[in-house]
């Protein structure tokens, strides 16, 4: 117990003592640089830590992975591309995969599409705050929490199951919600959609006051209703943050699994990549296939994060 | 007024701090975490081995297990004689994922010094590896020989040196009823139980009770069942080829197997049907088996069940008893199969010595057996409870041809997807064959590393 606290303190006191320690450091360095050079020197020197967690904690292992995706289970013989064609050639992978498809199709939309949804229609109504923050508080849960949460609600025993407890209140038998291929990856998404779904709702609210409200006047004035003003002014001004969001929660969609994990270990039909390397990596002592799954979840989400950089710059440039 | 310019010096200043904090905090992170798992610190050096009763050592080892809740109590209590006599502090760390935590800790060296094992052919990949330390010259290697039962001597063995033992043991394919409910007596053969259970089934009294949920190892009581109709349908023979490897899982024999499970799970002869037996824990499958009125006649499990009968359940003692599963084909008789916690040593350390020394005695493995849910492979344990505890040690002692638990001795990718085929052929049993197919070509891989 006091070895803990020990740490803490030492966190405490000794992050913060450290940081400045570093910048005393840097600028007693460069008191005995030649004046011209110092200047071009410190920010280098300044962003030294950084880059070298960068490279530590990002770089190194991306690189790392990318080289056991070519060896054995062990890493100790190189065997080509083996593990993508064990990727490509077997339908459990292949069937993550097309599940990981289902995820970033369901999840965005639902996610998005709700949460814009939800930021108009409580737009400028009196109790606005309170619907944001029952809708937002789902965000604070992490999300191995929600998928024990919510299996309880999809549990097969209505006297825990309030799913099946209500449709035991119409006569209904008690459905298996979690082993009902292929509507299951979609009840595990809906789980997605709870958590994310006030994330968008917040920032989509946030750009929606963004808008001037001088603009929806001249449109109202021209004789525009609510619809074409949403269709041609709400919408379209709405789309760069829209394009943020869907990129963060495709993203989410793509790492999904907590939830899987939690909830159905990838069982009846509801495996994602992320389990899939999860099991090969730590389960089956497999490091080469896991690691390819690594990298092929990797490939996958830049483009998305490419995109994302381009908008931001974009935002950027009319800034 | 501030410039941009000072605005974007500031942020990246900003991110400096921040990466500076997020990276001593993981270092914090595994400057905490690092002495839970990792040696014990060494006092005294490389002393002799100390045995049992070697007086005071002091220090401290680490050990990592599966058991949590009245399991992690019963270890507890085992090792606290231990600690009272050598001062060696027992540090110990219960996880659902043993799994993920020793195969990472082989990789990195990080390891807690004695653990438990998930399975026999894990154990002998961390062999293999070195990971493992034999035990030839820390346990007293002869007597644990004469005292514990040639079966699980073995299974610890690999390349002749012992590098796992047994802490408890359990027999599986016991099939258990409630007297007050069933009372046709101990079927002779397979078909003997099945017209009985035909003549006392009726309504919603079905005959069986299954439960196959078990979080991220559903299914696995499905392949208990496979095991035990494999060994009396098919024979030892074709149980430990099916076991390597080399027998296929869309051969007649195994098939048979599962179209026999299938019609256990059935809906006409199964409580509550297949989305009952799918979505209910195995500790919670033979609930209706003590409900009024009874839900099914017989559960088939191994003997820790017991504990869950009376936990999860509401069954006092005595609402519960149990026959082994009937021989099916008479040409393979008397066959039992059963299970274990395996434990190694990761570290050699002293106290570790010391510790693996006294786990293999008699006088600790009495200590869970005296608690209940355990059986011990030592063979000068007699400690049991009660009659019903007593008479699976006699099984598990007089069985005449004694296999262990074959998916725990499956390369893990193997015993995953057998899991995993458990619960699919359950949801829907025509599809078997696709099942198998796959299955096999899990086998062509999962053996080949």
């Amino acid at each position: 117990m006091d070895e803990r606290l020990l740490t803490a303190a030492i966190v405490i006191v000794g992050v913060p003592a450290a940081l400045v320690g570093y910048v005393l450091l840097i600028e007693t360095i460069l008191r005995f640089v030649p004046g011209r050079v110092a200047p071009r020197l410190r920010p280098v020197l300044w962003l030294l830590p950084a880059l070298t967690f960068l490279s530590v904690f990002l770089v190194y292992p991306t690189i790392d992975t990318v080289r056991r995706s070519l060896m054995d289970g062990f890493s100790e013989n190189f065997v080509g591309l083996a593990n993508y064609e064990y990727f490509f050639g077997s339908g459990e992978t292949l069937g993550a995969l097309a599940n990981n498809v289902l995820w970033i199709v369901f999840l965005t939309g639902g996610a998005v599409g709700l949460g814009l949804l939800i930021a108009i229609l409580v737009d400028r109504v009196r109790y606005e705050p309170w619907v944001k923050a029952v809708i937002f508080l789902p965000m604070a849960i992490s999300f191995v929490a929600a998928g024990v949460i919510w299996r309880f609600m999809y549990d097969f025993r209505p006297e825990s199951g309030t799913l099946n407890a209500i449709v035991g209140t119409f006569g209904v038998e008690p459905v298996g919600w979690l082993n009902t291929w292929p509507w299951n990856t979609l009840f595990l998404i809906f789980v997605g959609v709870w958590m994310q779904v006030g994330f968008a709702m917040v920032i989509l609210s946030a750009g929606l006051k963004g808008i001037s409200t001088e603009l929806l006047e001249a449109a109202r004035v021209d004789g525009a209703n609510e619809l074409q003003v949403f269709r041609g002014i709400t919408f379209p001004l709405l789309l760069p943050t829209i394009a943020v969001i869907s990129t963060t929660v495709i993203i989410i969609a793509l790492k999904a699994f907590d939830i899987v994990y939690v909830m159905t270990n990838g069982n009846f039909g509801t495996e994602v990549l992320a389990n899939r390397m999860y099991k090969e990596l730590f389960n089956f002592s497999q490091f080469g296939r896991g690691s390819a799954v690594a990298v092929i979840l990797f490939v996958a989400i830049v483009p998305v994060m490419l995109f994302n950089i381009k908008r931001f710059r974009e935002q950027e440039a009319i800034r | 007024m501030e410039s941009p310019f000072m605005k974007r010096r500031r942020l990246v200043a900003g991110l400096v701090v921040s990466m500076l904090v997020v990276g001593a905090c993981s270092d914090g992170g595994a400057a905490t975490s690092a002495p839970a798992v990792s040696a014990a610190p060494t006092t005294g050096g490389e002393s002799a081995a100390p045995t049992e009763g070697g007086g005071e050592i002091g220090g401290s080892v680490s050990v990592i297990g599966t058991w949590g809740g009245a399991e992690q109590d019963a270890f507890l209590a085992m090792v606290a004689p231990f600690e009272a006599e050598t001062g060696i502090k027992v540090e110990y760390t219960g996880t659902r994922d043993l799994n993920a935590v020793l195969t990472t800790g082989v990789a990195s060296g990080i390891l807690p010094d004695l653990a438990g094992l998930p399975g026999p052919g894990q154990m002998r990949e961390f062999a293999t590896r070195g990971a493992l330390k034999p035990l030839d010259d820390v346990l007293d290697i002869e007597a644990y020989k004469s005292e514990t039962s040639p079966g699980f001597v073995e299974l610890g063995t690999v390349d002749g040196q012992v590098v796992g033992v047994f802490i408890k043991a359990a027999v599986k394919g016991l099939i258990w009823y409630n007297p007050n409910v069933y009372t046709g007596g101990v079927p002779t053969s397979w078909d003997d139980l099945w017209s009985k259970a035909g003549a006392a089934a009726s309504g919603d009294t079905k005959p069986w009770c299954v439960g196959l949920e078990s979080g991220a190892a559903s299914g696995w009581p499905g392949t208990d069942w496979i095991e035990d109709l494999v060994i009396r349908q098919s024979g030892p023979d074709v149980y430990d080829a099916w076991v390597a490897g080399a027998q296929k899982w869309s051969s007649p024999e195994i098939k048979a197997a599962f179209e026999a499970f299938g019609e256990v799970v059935s809906q006409a002869n199964t409580h509550g049907g297949p989305n009952y037996v799918l979505n209910t824990g195995f500790g919670s499958g033979a609930n209706p088996m003590f409900a009024d009125p009874p839900g099914c006649l017989f559960h088939h499990q191994a003997s820790f069940i017991t504990s869950f009968f009376q936990d999860e359940g509401g069954a006092a003692e005595g609402d519960y008893d149990f026959f082994p599963m009937p021989d099916i084909n008479p040409s393979f008789t008397g066959a039992a199969t059963g299970a274990g916690d395996l434990f190694g040593m990761f570290n050699d350390t002293p106290q570790a010595r010391a510790l693996m020394a006294y786990l293999v005695t008699a006088d600790a493995q009495a200590i869970w057996v005296g608690i209940g849910g355990a059986l011990s492979g030592n063979k000068n344990v007699t400690n049991y409870p009660d009659d019903v505890s007593a008479r699976s040690a006699e099984i598990l002692a007089n069985a005449t041809v004694f296999r262990f638990d074959g998916s725990d001795l499956m390369p893990e990718a193997m015993n995953a997807a057998f899991w995993s085929a458990m619960l699919e052929f359950t949801q829907d049993p025509s599809k078997l064959d696709a099942i198998l197919a796959n299955l096999d070509s899990v086998q062509a891989s999962a053996y080949a590393q």
